[in-house]
């Protein structure tokens, strides 16, 4: 029982919150029952709709993974989302001005996005390595130099002048990531971020640098005495995880958008240790927890367009899902009762 | 029979790593009597006694005083109650005078002020009533070790103590402080207080209490009045079974000297000599013990040759010829050194992480152990397993995670890993603190072995039964300097080694420095 303590923990943190979510529909709606059902089934209504989740998935997972790599180092750093925004941004930059085959353009891109995403991750890791600078406030303060710096770019160097929004010129059509499900925009994004989170999950248990990674987090001065250079580790966790946030902001941008559009940090970032708090930092769990998020996500969506309670529900449901799984207390006593069991049967 | 003042009653602990430190105890004190609660270390003792002063919630059980249910969920609730508890490690704040720190939250008051002259005199007045002697304008980190479990004491009188819980007071004292202290609770039973003296010194026990309450791994083995009880009785239901702390030691030829340690100094960053021109020799096959009152320098002599000590030294110390100097802790393992640390949650554990993890974390670099990046996972498995059964670590199989082992055998996970990688020097820090005397009893015999595989230790412990008795030369440190050296440790009376840690006798300076003061000394 106790092995899975964490997982029924989480499976219920999530149906609390999901309940709560019904009670307040049934407060609000007139019509509860029939709001209810558009929530949960709304997402299967359509194949659209089921390809919706997916593409709504793949970016969750690819910042998922990086702060899940980020949290299990003992690092809270939340600066996926600066990466996330400013990497698009690049790959925007390489998708517009440069001509290559269809073959290689995407390729290229997403290549420069995650490096762009490393480097800059790398930042807030030196100065954490070097310095011990709280990554939580530089990656924070990151997050804001990176949207700025980005927001200036869009605004004097890749504005389209004849669209009528705040957007870019458009891009190759060579850039573009090919669709690989008709009847839905799911694009190759999702085999390359499954690939990553394969080769995450086998990096962090099965090699050195996995290892090394746990242990710093796990307890850094135990690391030390092992003889671990943690800061050395500490760089390197943020430059994979740069990475990882880099290629998925460059996946979205160029397997959703055709101009770079975005005039504010999109939120993903976040979104990632949300995902992260759900996968329990364990890079196989981000599948499941980014297509719950972006299930009910869609379901919420469907809900607001066709019923009259408004998708900002979903905030409460991930608010309630924060605050149970975090709270270390909830459901101790049953953990406890669990381990007085596991300890008489030792002896 | 007495009425009872006090009952606790089927007490269960579970804590949240898993480790049931209390099932089903039964408790109870009669007024005025000294009441000792025996047992090993890990047995349930402090817990108990945790539980009893509001510092910790009982998962289960009930609490009565004087036939009345009572709940105490902080201290405060306790010390409500009459019941005041002496810790092992001392709740002072260092940089506050006796009298202040003896008032701490019960202030007197002159205007928005503290009445200083009030609290000096209430200190003086009780300190005279009870016999213990303390100056209460003296800051508290100018006294000594002794001085501060006075002060400890009449703290929890100050606050109406009734009951005084005293834990393990002895494990920091010398024998002399012992005596003086034993005096002093004689003295408190007579005014008619209950004492709650926790210990696993059993001559300690039986010299001063009444009735002993005896408890193995977390329950009660016994209750018995101390006049129809041997201490060999005692032991026996402390263990199970007779402890021998006594080891056949292979004769050895010593091999030579792997670690040289000459002339280090070291100056912290208060400005005092922690290490003041200490040299030692420790020879392959040879156990070196250092012996000590704890903050005596044992520490930073550790982190000298660990890597752990910021700053500038004196002198040398090197491993197999190689200058330690700032090296880091990679390097120095990269001589063939391996430690046992001190602090096996902080230092020598990943809590969350499993067995096999906190056993290769010393060694994964090795070729032996990984193909370039990525590690040899069934290897490892099978490493742990055989290190698991050599050291009988009790636990559920490899991938259990260490944090969920008890501290005996999460110990016997870290010496295992430690004893495996073949060092050439092995630095023992405290290495059955805390742990149950079957784990204690292992850790030696490896020890025994390490060395008769010809591996130089160096054993830093407070345990002088343990250091005793496995080193085969034995330094005592004082003052940051090693004031005496013995050839044949199991010779020396535990009273002579006594007078050296309290810097009474020192082997280097011929004048014996006599009529020094305790205050003067520590």
């Amino acid at each position: 029982m106790l092995k899975y303590f964490d997982a029924i923990r989480t499976l219920l943190s999530v149906a609390i919150a999901l309940v709560i979510a019904f009670i307040i529909i049934a407060f609000i709606s007139d019509d509860p029952i029939g709001t209810i059902g558009i929530f949960i089934t709304g997402p299967l209504a359509s194949s659209a709709q089921i390809g919706n989740v997916v593409e709504i998935a793949i970016p969750l997972m690819f910042t998922g993974l990086s702060v899940v790599l980020l949290f299990r180092a003992g690092l809270f750093n939340l600066g996926a989302e600066g990466l996330f925004y400013i990497s698009g941004l690049v790959a925007a930059v390489i998708a517009i001005y440069w001509s290559m085959n269809a073959m290689i353009h995407p390729a290229v891109a997403i290549l420069a996005g995650s490096a762009v995403g490393a480097l800059l991750s790398a930042i807030p890791g030196i100065m954490k390595a070097k310095w011990n600078a709280d990554v939580l406030v530089t990656s924070l303060m990151f997050n804001s130099i990176l949207a700025g710096i980005g927001l200036y770019f869009l605004n004097y160097h890749l504005r389209d002048a004849a669209a009528f929004a705040n957007v870019s010129y458009k891009f190759q059509e060579t850039a573009r990531l090919e669709t690989i499900i008709p009847g839905t925009r799911i694009h190759t994004g999702l085999i390359l971020v499954l690939l990553c989170i394969l080769a995450t999950h086998y990096f962090m248990y099965h090699t050195r640098w996995g290892y090394e990674l746990r242990m710093t987090g796990s307890n850094r001065s135990f690391a030390e005495f092992s003889g671990i250079k943690t800061g050395r580790v500490i760089v390197t966790v943020h430059l994979i995880a740069g990475f990882l946030a880099g290629m998925g902001g460059s996946v979205e941008m160029l397997g959703m958008y055709a101009r770079f559009q975005w005039t504010d940090l999109p939120g993903y970032g976040l979104d990632g240790a949300l995902i992260a708090l759900l996968a329990k930092n364990n890079p196989l769990s981000v599948i499941g927890a980014a297509l719950f998020l972006a299930y009910i996500r869609v379901g919420a969506d469907q809900m607001a367009i066709l019923s009259d309670v408004p998708a900002e529900l979903i905030s409460i449901i991930q608010a309630i899902i924060i605050l149970l799984i975090s709270a270390e207390q909830f459901l101790k006593m049953w953990k406890n009762r669990q381990l007085l069991k596991e300890a008489e049967k030792l002896g | 029979m007495q009425p009872q003042l006090l009952e606790m009653r089927k007490i269960t602990k579970v804590y949240p790593n898993g480790v049931a430190a209390n099932r089903n105890v039964d408790f109870a004190l009669q007024e005025g009597e000294i009441h000792a609660v025996a047992g090993e270390n890990g047995a349930g003792k402090s817990t108990l006694m945790k539980i009893l002063f509001g510092m910790e919630e009982p998962s289960e059980g009930e609490i009565l005083l004087r036939g009345e249910r009572v709940r105490f969920q902080t201290p405060q609730d306790a010390i409500g109650k009459g019941i005041g508890m002496v810790h092992q490690h001392f709740m002072l704040v260092p940089s506050f005078t006796v009298a202040e720190n003896m008032v701490l939250g019960m202030e007197p008051k002159k205007g928005l002020g503290i009445h200083v002259e009030e609290a000096v005199r209430m200190t003086q007045e009780l300190s005279d009533k009870y016999q213990l002697a303390v100056d209460p304008t003296a800051k508290v980190e100018s006294l000594s070790v002794g001085m501060k479990q006075k002060v400890e004491i009449l703290k929890a009188l100050i606050r109406g103590a009734k009951i005084l819980i005293l834990d393990e007071p002895t494990a920091v004292l010398t024998p002399q402080e012992t005596e003086e202290l034993f005096k002093q609770l004689l003295t408190l039973k007579r005014e008619g207080h209950t004492i709650v003296f926790i210990s696993h010194k059993l001559k300690e026990v039986k010299a001063i209490c009444d009735r002993i309450t005896i408890m193995r791994s977390g329950t009660t083995a016994g209750v018995f009045d101390m006049a129809d009880i041997t201490e060999q009785e005692i032991s026996r239901l402390m263990v199970g079974r007779d402890v021998v702390l006594k080891y056949n030691k292979e004769e050895i030829f010593y091999g030579p000297p792997v670690l040289r340690v000459s002339g280090l100094t070291y100056v912290n960053a208060l400005g005092k000599k922690a290490l003041n021109d200490i040299s030692l020799t420790v020879r392959a096959g040879e156990i070196v013990g250092i012996a000590g009152v704890e903050g005596n320098g044992q520490a930073e002599l550790v982190k000298a040759l660990t890597g752990g000590l910021e700053g500038k030294r004196q002198g040398s110390a090197a491993v197999n010829g190689s200058e330690i100097g700032n090296a880091d802790m990679r390097a120095i393992r990269e001589l063939g050194v391996s430690y046992v640390p001190e602090d096996r949650m902080s230092q020598g554990a990943a809590k969350e992480e499993s067995i096999s993890d906190n056993i290769i974390s010393t060694r994964y670099r090795n070729g032996e152990w990984n193909r370039g990046l990525f590690l040899r996972g069934k290897k490892i498995v099978k490493l742990a397993e055989k290190l698991i059964e050599d050291f009988k670590v009790r636990c559920s199989g490899p991938a259990q995670p260490i944090g969920m082992l008890s501290g005996g055998n999460m110990q016997k996970v870290i010496v295992a890993r430690e004893c495996s990688t073949d060092p050439i020097l092995l630095i023992a820090e405290q290495p059955t603190r805390g742990v149950d005397v079957g784990a204690a009893q292992l850790v030696h015999q490896k020890l025994l072995e390490m060395r008769s595989r010809n591996c130089a230790i160096l054993l830093i412990s407070a345990d002088l039964n343990e250091i005793m008795e496995l080193s085969d030369t034995l330094h005592v440190m004082y003052g940051g300097e090693l004031v005496a050296k013995f050839d044949k440790p199991s010779k020396v009376t535990e009273e002579e080694l006594g007078l050296y840690m309290l810097g009474l006798k020192n082997q280097h300076s011929t004048e014996e420095r006599g009529g020094a003061t305790d205050a003067e000394i520590l």
